[in-house]
């Protein structure tokens, strides 16, 4: 048994912890070891990869990985087109999931996810000690975390949670336990000629509808409130174009009834009919409605695995149970525990028009992590790093081609900001990447924040919030249809825009 | 945590929505997101767009303009209509105090829900209306 032998991270004392090997634990640590971080990681599984191990039941995933894209592979701006693969310190080993697709879609399959996790952690050499389940939290008289794991105990000053949202949830009412969790969905061919209720219109309820379709002798989808289409949310709001194919047949009157009605219960059937009854009340009229269903499933989301976090006062909210986070994903009641992965989410931002950000997804989770890789070095582990200087005369460029080409403000819209600092002594200077809501809601020196938004019309443009004196003010630049701001027309109007925090600087003409 | 039923449950005692059944107020439940604020947290930012319409569940919320507190809201008061009526962005701050628990609608979403329940709307209205009269009673 080399192997055990061989296993990291012993238990003991370590400077900082991460929990998970899921893209969340795998990224943050990769940013940690490039920010000289020292910290172990631990995981329950035997593998990297979290829930790619295992979902989507369907084995394909909703995020692009684009072999084609406008821009050159391995690029930072090619991160717009691969929403898969996590983000190396070094430039080595960027857009790993391009070589592991099989070319049939450029929506991964989740073997080939996984494969793409394991490549990332074994090329860029991560270690993670895996067999190590946590199991419980306290909290020693000096305020360090000890966690109780199935290998023995650590100690850490600091702990990053990156445990997913991946624990069965499912509503009280009456009944619900006699429907499987989409956790627990058989074989697809469990369900051929078979009546099947599923209660939820997520994309988890629609992605078992889709793959059920050339199965089911009649699918219902039930919850109280209408289903919303991306296409029509012009977000990643609502259910994904790939899952749309049973409201077609549900429209075309194909066997397939989504109804918006509430589940007063589920009953088990009489004997020699159908196994199960669920009574529903339609949302328009409050009419009964019964249904006959030979399979009831609740697609009707997860929860984070938080253990005792509660307990030690993480302060937690919504049907997800998210931790309250601040901008910078440290528990809002519990200083010293981060979250990274999708437990981020519970960091809500300015969620702008109701659109959220994709910290739920590898794509943006994946930027959280950098983010917050960095602010622990600075806050909590005093590390400084460098801050570029930026000669007046290039602030126009830098911003236009981060806003151009820049793969955290593409996918972290309204969320995450290119910030720079601007001071009358001592000049501008690039702050990097840092959360727009700590950029609006704290005050400060003079800055200036750069990302781009969405407002649910399907228009992508850039916003500049401009913070003087401690106020902040918003800037809206008109969207270009191929989001392309190296143009002539967004040179005049961000010069405009940030005339009042440069002053008379002349804009270089880089010629456009 | 409170579950979809127990906040329609708690939406039945509030004025604003006397008139909807249990299943229209699941429907209001699940059109709405819950969302928490920590104290001193900005729910809406003076100046800024993108907001919502809110409604109070626990806590209070803090009406601010230039940072001097004008009002404060409570449980099943609701914030952020008129900036979304007007189209414009909020001429006040609105600050969470204490922990503040919160329905809330996005924008984009509030014409068709309020077109979809018009005695609602009309609940609304009478909320808006006494806070007029309220607003000249102060000024007179």
């Amino acid at each position: 048994m080399a192997e055990l032998t061989e296993r990291p991270f012993p238990p003991g004392d370590y400077p900082l912890i991460v929990v998970g090997s899921g893209p969340g634990g795998l990224q943050v640590s990769s940013a940690l070891r490039g920010f000289g971080v020292e910290h172990a990681v631990l995981s329950a599984d035997g593998q990297p990869g979290g829930m790619f191990r295992r979902w989507p039941f369907f084995q394909r995933l909703l995020s692009w990985t684009k072999p084609y894209a406008p821009v050159a592979r391995g690029t930072r701006a090619y991160e717009r087109y691969d929403w898969n693969s996590l983000i190396p310190e070094t430039d080595e080993h960027r857009a790993v999931m391009v070589g592991l697709m099989d070319g049939t879609s450029y929506f991964p399959s989740r073997p080939e996810m996984q494969a793409g996790l394991e490549a990332f952690t074994s090329r860029t050499n991560l270690q993670v000690r895996f067999g190590c389940r946590w199991t419980g939290t306290r909290r020693h008289d000096d305020g360090r975390f000890v966690l109780e794991t199935t290998d023995g105990e650590y100690t850490a000053g600091t702990l990053v949670i990156a445990v997913g949202v991946g624990e069965p949830w499912r509503p009280t009412s009456p009944g619900m336990e006699l429907a499987a969790h989409y956790a627990d969905t058989r074989p697809v061919e469990a369900y051929a000629d078979k009546r099947i209720f599923i209660i939820g219109k997520q994309n988890s309820g629609f992605e078992l509808a889709s793959g059920m379709l050339p199965w089911a002798k009649r699918i219902v989808i039930a919850s109280p409130s209408p289903a919303k289409l991306s296409v029509n949310t012009h977000s990643l709001v609502g259910i994904r174009a790939r899952y749309v194919q049973p409201y077609e047949d549900h429209v075309l009157g194909g066997g397939v009834a989504i109804l918006d009605a509430a589940i007063e219960r589920i009953e088990r059937g009489e004997a020699g009919g159908a196994p199960f009854r669920v009574i529903t009340r339609r949302s328009t009229d409050s009419v009964e409605m019964a249904f006959d269903a030979d399979d009831v499933i609740a697609a009707t989301g997860f929860v984070a695995p938080l253990l005792d976090l509660p307990a030690l006062g993480v302060a937690t909210f919504g049907q997800s149970r998210l931790p309250a986070q601040t901008p910078f994903w440290e528990s809002a009641t519990v200083p010293g525990i981060f979250f990274a992965g999708t437990i981020g989410q519970g960091s809500v931002g300015l969620k702008k028009h109701g659109i959220p950000s994709n910290s739920g997804a590898v794509q943006g989770a994946r930027y959280n992590a950098r983010v917050l890789a960095r602010h622990i070095a600075t806050n909590r582990f005093g590390q400084v790093f460098e801050r570029p200087a930026i000669a007046p005369e290039h602030v126009v460029d830098l911003l236009l081609d981060e806003l151009t080409g820049g793969p955290e403000l593409w996918h972290q819209r309204a969320y995450l900001a290119r910030v720079l600092s601007v001071d009358p002594a001592d000049g501008i200077h690039d702050e990097g990447i840092l959360p727009l809501a700590w950029f609006v809601d704290t005050g400060g020196a003079d800055a200036i924040a750069a990302t781009l938004e969405t407002d649910g019309t399907g228009a992508v443009y850039p916003v500049i919030y401009l913070r003087r004196e401690g106020a902040v003010t918003e800037h809206a630049i008109e969207a270009h249809p191929l989001l392309d701001y190296r143009t002539e027309a967004a040179r005049q109007d961000l010069a405009s825009i940030l005339a009042p925090v440069l002053g008379g600087t002349p804009v270089s003409s880089r010629g456009n | 945590m409170a579950e979809r039923d127990e906040i329609a449950h708690e939406l039945a005692g509030f004025a604003l929505f006397a008139d909807l059944s249990t299943p229209q107020l699941q429907g209001v439940v699940h059109a709405f997101e819950e969302a928490w604020f920590q104290d001193g947290e900005r729910v809406l930012r003076q100046g800024m767009t993108g907001g919502g319409l809110y409604l109070v569940l626990d806590g209070q919320a803090s009406i601010r303009v230039d940072a001097e507190e004008r009002a404060r809201l409570s449980r099943g008061e609701f914030f952020g209509e008129v900036s979304i009526l007007l189209g414009e962005p909020p001429v006040a701050d609105v600050v969470a105090v204490g922990m503040l628990r919160c329905l809330v609608l996005a924008g984009p979403a509030v014409e068709k829900f309020l077109l979809d329940r018009p005695a609602l709307m009309y609940r609304m209205l009478q909320a808006s209306a006494r806070r007029l009269r309220n607003a000249n009673r102060w000024r007179s």
